[in-house]
This record gives C-alpha cells, sequence and structure tokens, in this order.
C-alpha cells in the first residue's frame, strides 16, 4: 500500500496532517506533545480507511478472496516494517499494541523462563515507566534484582558506571534510545558492545527514536527493539517488537489463544512459528497496514530531511525559551546528545498551570511527570512542562509557544 | 459561545493564596488525618484536623502542586475553621456544585475565598484541581478518630 501526499511535501509538511487545521480556543492549534503521539497525515487516514472499505476480514484463516487480501495486506505490512528498522527478516517483527506491550512481552517471556534468583537486570533512572514496572513485576516473581545506571545533571546517563554495573549475574540491560522526558539520545552502540562482552541481552526501547531517525537494529547491536506506531504518525494500538529469530525461536509464547497455536490436544499444544507464536487473537490488522504507510511517508520524505528540520526547530526552540525569564530548561545542552524534546520548569509557575495558558492560546504541552517520576525526583521537581516537536513543526510554532509563556509570566507576575 | 477567559480562572486572590497559603503547618493533638494525591499530576496534600465535640477547632495541611490544588485547599481550610463536620461536609457538596457552574453558590457569601475559584468549572481538566482539597477533608472527617500512622512518611515525601 503506497503513501499518497495529496500535495508536494514542503516543510514542514503541515499540509499532510489534516488535523493541523483545527481551532483550539478559538486559535489555530499548535500541536507540541509529540512526544506523548504524533498527528497523522491523511495518507495514513486514506490507508485505514481503504483497509475497512475495501480488504477487511480476518488474516490466516479465511478460504475467501478478502482474507486473502487481508493477510496479504497484513504480511507486506510487516515485511515493510521490518526493512523499515533494518531486520534481516519480516518474521522477527513481531506486532504489539505498543512499545509498552513489547518490553511486558519479554519480561514475561524471556523474562520469566530464564531469570533465577540473585540474576540482574539493568535499566536506568532515565526510563519510562513502562521500561520499569515490567521488570519489577519479573524481578518479583524471580528473585532477581533490579539495579538503576544513574543520570547526570544534564540528565545523560552516567556511563562511567556502566562497566561496574555490568557483571556475570547481569542477565538483561534494557534502555531507551531516547529519553521521553528530556530528549536525551542515547549511545546504543557502546551500550550494546559493553553488554555484549558482559553476556547480557540488550532491549532498546524505541518509541521515542523510531519516529526521528533511521534506526537498523542490526547495526545497533542491540538483541531486543521495540517501537510504537502512534508516536511515528501510525495509528494507536499497533507497534513492534523485533529480535533475532534464533532468540524468538527459545521464548515461550506469552498469550496463549487462536492464530499463535500449530495443534491443540486436550492438555497441551504445540505452537505457531515465529511471529505468530506472540500473536494470539485477531490482530490489529488495520493498524499494522496504517503504520506501513506511516513508514512510506516518513522514508518519502527521508530521515535526512526530518532531522535538519528538526535540528534546526529545536535550536530555535532552546534559544528562544532560555531568553525567557526564569524558565529553566533539563536535558542536555549539546543538540547532538537530545532530540525533538524540550521539558522545563518557569517560575513559581506549576507546569500544570504553564499548560492551563497555554491552551487558552491554543498551544497544546503536556505537564506532570511524564511516567518518568524517577527523573522528576532526580532533579528535585514534582512535574516539568514538556514541549516535543515533531516535523510538522515550525519556526512560528516556537514564537507562539514563547509568546504564550510570556502570558504565563504576566499572569503570574500580578500579585 | 465564548471562550472561558484565563483571567477569570487566575484571580489575583488564586495566586495570593497559592503564595501565601494560610493554615500551612502541622498541628499538635490532631484528631484525624488524611493525605490525597492526583496520580495524573502528582499534586499531593495532607490535611490534619483538630476536632472538639464535632467542631473543626484547628485545620492546616501541608502540600504540593498547582496553583489551583494549592489555593483551594489554603481558601477550604480558612472557611471550614469552627464549623462542625455537618457544616463542613455540606461546605463540600456546595463547592462541588459550584464545579458544576452553579451561580446561586458562586454568589454565596459563606463561602468566603472561595468563590474566587468559581472560573475553574469552565476548565473541566482542572475541576480535579480545586477538589483535591475537599478530598481530603472529606477522607480526613470520614476516618476521624482512626489516625493513620502511614500519613508522617507521606508528609515527609511532600516536603
Amino acid at each position: 500500500m503506497s503513501s499518497k501526499i495529496s500535495k508536494p511535501a514542503q516543510y514542514p509538511f503541515s499540509d499532510s496532517f489534516p488535523i493541523l487545521n483545527e481551532k483550539v480556543s478559538g486559535k489555530s492549534l499548535v500541536y507540541l506533545d509529540n512526544a506523548a503521539t504524533s498527528q497523522k497525515p491523511q495518507c495514513v487516514i486514506d490507508a485505514l480507511t481503504e483497509y475497512y472499505e475495501h480488504i477487511n476480514a480476518n488474516v490466516h484463516r479465511g478460504i475467501h478472496e478478502l482474507s486473502r487480501k487481508s493477510t496479504i495486506a497484513y504480511e507486506e505490512a510487516r515485511a515493510r516494517l521490518a526493512r523499515f528498522i533494518g531486520a534481516a527478516e519480516a518474521e522477527e517483527l513481531i506486532w504489539t499494541r505498543g512499545t509498552t506491550e513489547a518490553i511486558n512481552l519479554v519480561a514475561g517471556s524471556w523474562g520469566l523462563d530464564s531469570l533465577k534468583e540473585g540474576d540482574e537486570i539493568l535499566i536506568s533512572t532515565m526510563e519510562h515507566h513502562s521500561n520499569i514496572v515490567p521488570w519489577q513485576l519479573v524481578a518479583q516473581r524471580t528473585g532477581a534484582i533490579l539495579r538503576y545506571i544513574e543520570i547526570d545533571d544534564q540528565g545523560r546517563l552516567v556511563l562511567e558506571d556502566f562497566p561496574d554495573l555490568l557483571n556475570a549475574r547481569t542477565r538483561i540491560v534494557s534502555v531507551s534510545h531516547i529519553s521521553n522526558s528530556l530528549g536525551t539520545v542515547n549511545p546504543i552502540r557502546q551500550i550494546a558492545e559493553q553488554t555484549k562482552s558482559a553476556g547480557a541481552l540488550l532491549f532498546v526501547d524505541g518509541a521515542q527514536a523510531v519516529p526521528h531517525r533511521r534506526v537498523d537494529v542490526q547495526e545497533l547491536g542491540c538483541d531486543f527493539y521495540a517501537f510504537s506506531g502512534h508516536k511515528m504518525c501510525g495509528p494507536t494500538g499497533i507497534g513492534g517488537l523485533w529480535a533475532r529469530r534464533e532468540l524468538l525461536e527459545s521464548m515461550p509464547p506469552y498469550h496463549g489463544g487462536g492464530e499463535m497455536i500449530r495443534t491443540v490436544g486436550r492438555d497441551e499444544s504445540t505452537w505457531a512459528d515465529i511471529p505468530h507464536k506472540f500473536e494470539a487473537g485477531t490482530p490489529n490488522i488495520a493498524g499494522a497496514i496504517g503504520v506501513a504507510a506511516a513508514a512510506d511517508f516518513l522514508e518519502d520524505l527521508t530521515f535526512e530531511a526530518i532531522a535538519e528540520h528538526e535540528r534546526s526547530v529545536i535550536s530555535y526552540a532552546i534559544e528562544r525559551l532560555s531568553s525567557i525569564k526564569d524558565v529553566q530548561i533539563f536535558g542536555p545542552k549539546d543538540l547532538v546528545e537530545r532530540s525533538g524534546v524540550v521539558s522545563f520548569v518557569m517560575g513559581d509557575a506549576h507546569p500544570h498551570d504553564i499548560a492551563t495558558i497555554l491552551d487558552g492560546e491554543g498551544v497544546a504541552i503536556r505537564a506532570g511527570h511524564h511516567c518518568a517520576q524517577l527523573v522528576m525526583h532526580h532533579f528535585g521537581v514534582s512535574a516539568t512542562a514538556r514541549a516535543s516537536f515533531y516535523l510538522y513543526n515550525s519556526k512560528e510554532d516556537v514564537d507562539r509557544l514563547a509568546e504564550s509563556l510570556g502570558l504565563v509570566q504576566a499572569i503570574f507576575s500580578t500579585s | 459561545m465564548t471562550e472561558p477567559s484565563l483571567t477569570s480562572l487566575y484571580q489575583q486572590l488564586i495566586l495570593e493564596h497559592y503564595r501565601n497559603p494560610r493554615n500551612q503547618s502541622e498541628i499538635e493533638g490532631y484528631t484525624a488525618e488524611a493525605h490525597v494525591s492526583n496520580p495524573v499530576c502528582g499534586d499531593e496534600i495532607c490535611i490534619q484536623i483538630r476536632l472538639a465535640e464535632d467542631v473543626i477547632k484547628e485545620i492546616r495541611f501541608v502540600g504540593k502542586g498547582c496553583s489551583i490544588s494549592q489555593a483551594s485547599v489554603s481558601m477550604m481550610t480558612s472557611v471550614v475553621k469552627g464549623k462542625s463536620c455537618d457544616q463542613a461536609i455540606q461546605l463540600a457538596g456546595r463547592f462541588a456544585d459550584m464545579m458544576k457552574g452553579n451561580q446561586e453558590v458562586a454568589a454565596d457569601i459563606s463561602m468566603g475565598d472561595l468563590r474566587a475559584l468559581r472560573g475553574v468549572s469552565k476548565f473541566p481538566v482542572r475541576i480535579k484541581c480545586a477538589l483535591l482539597g475537599f478530598d481530603a477533608l472529606r477522607k480526613a472527617l470520614q476516618k476521624d478518630q482512626d489516625v493513620d500512622r502511614n500519613v508522617y512518611s507521606k508528609r515527609e515525601m511532600i516536603q
């Protein structure tokens, strides 16, 4: 299913996103909550509509024509996303509901099967709750120990400690490729090499990376890589888990049900081959097709062009926000080490109040702990305001953000 | 339809209570206590009450959070002091009505400074912030004598 960009793509590509024409509080929308979810281009919306209007049927079981078409579209989408992330073969990509389910799949399948008392799981305090809680659950059930890589005052992993934290008991390291709360880009290749030398597996949470940059899972050298479709212009409820064939084949099923079996007996069953072994029940067929259209869309624009555009917007955002009195920005100072997230606080205006005032100006940001309470504890704040940018944001959006922050200042300086 | 105005939300009096909260500390010999939080934004409030013959003799709080949640609990403590438990619970009900847009409550002088929060009703996502302190009040009065000692560690967390 190829993408259908109705107009020639021009930066910041906002013409392709119908929702960006919406008015919020009577003003044109400035959407800066992209780390939470991205908006969808027309080609993705069209792909979903086309699927439901012309193809919809269950996959891998119907003998009829629609089921054949639906199965082909679903498996082509898998192959499309496998290519998109640099996987060696389509079967190495498991469809999940998103990154969260991918982490739970590995913790629940590989973790429960392989971890023993005293084994160590190494994660970092930078992680989203979805890369902490599944490991806590599996640690509690297996007696494994959860250990943390700390972050420094710029929100970067303290990797000097990493070799000491890695030891013979370390079975898996799980870190984010890019932090959702700070925008920090982690050096995955270096982490992968060290993890491999220690004989452990590396899981990478790629939810914030896949939307913004070309990811090649083989080049990164990790063992598991997870992503969410909805943050990369695709629909909600679809994402993927990648791992090498041998590793996936060695893991027991995660959910039981239809689709994932070969034979079912009264007391036991045998499993389908990968990837279907991990995909019990009717999958999110439309979601898979939608995220494949999103992959087409992103690659048509090229990640080089997306990155160049985003860099110029982010550097302008940091420059403008830094010049506002009382604004304190968290995260790496070096732009090479950060992605499209600008997390900040402003004087005694609580982030929740900032978000309400900005909302009144049509500017959508997130305020809160961003599912990263360990990061908030590290910086001694309970919440931050977070503006997160994507390919359709422009410098004009940054201007609207900065002007609205001026209004926050005006309101909070009145007493 | 006119857009809800931010100036109606962020009244001077609200920011004044946010920056100079009334009744903020702990009290000796409290008889009821409650801790509440909003997991969505991380706001937290812990209140302590000293009751005598069913009357709120003393009420104080410790909290952290947005201007709406902190101003609301500050105003609430000022208004309920000296009231009976029934009157305080009734006031909580009237405040909830005001959050649903009830104009009669918004004009009732017995609501004191709490009337400054009437604009919150136009901002549905912030109503929970304004109600947080009242949630703590209800919880404390329900528990009454049943003091939860675990709250000590929670209060340390707030500070």
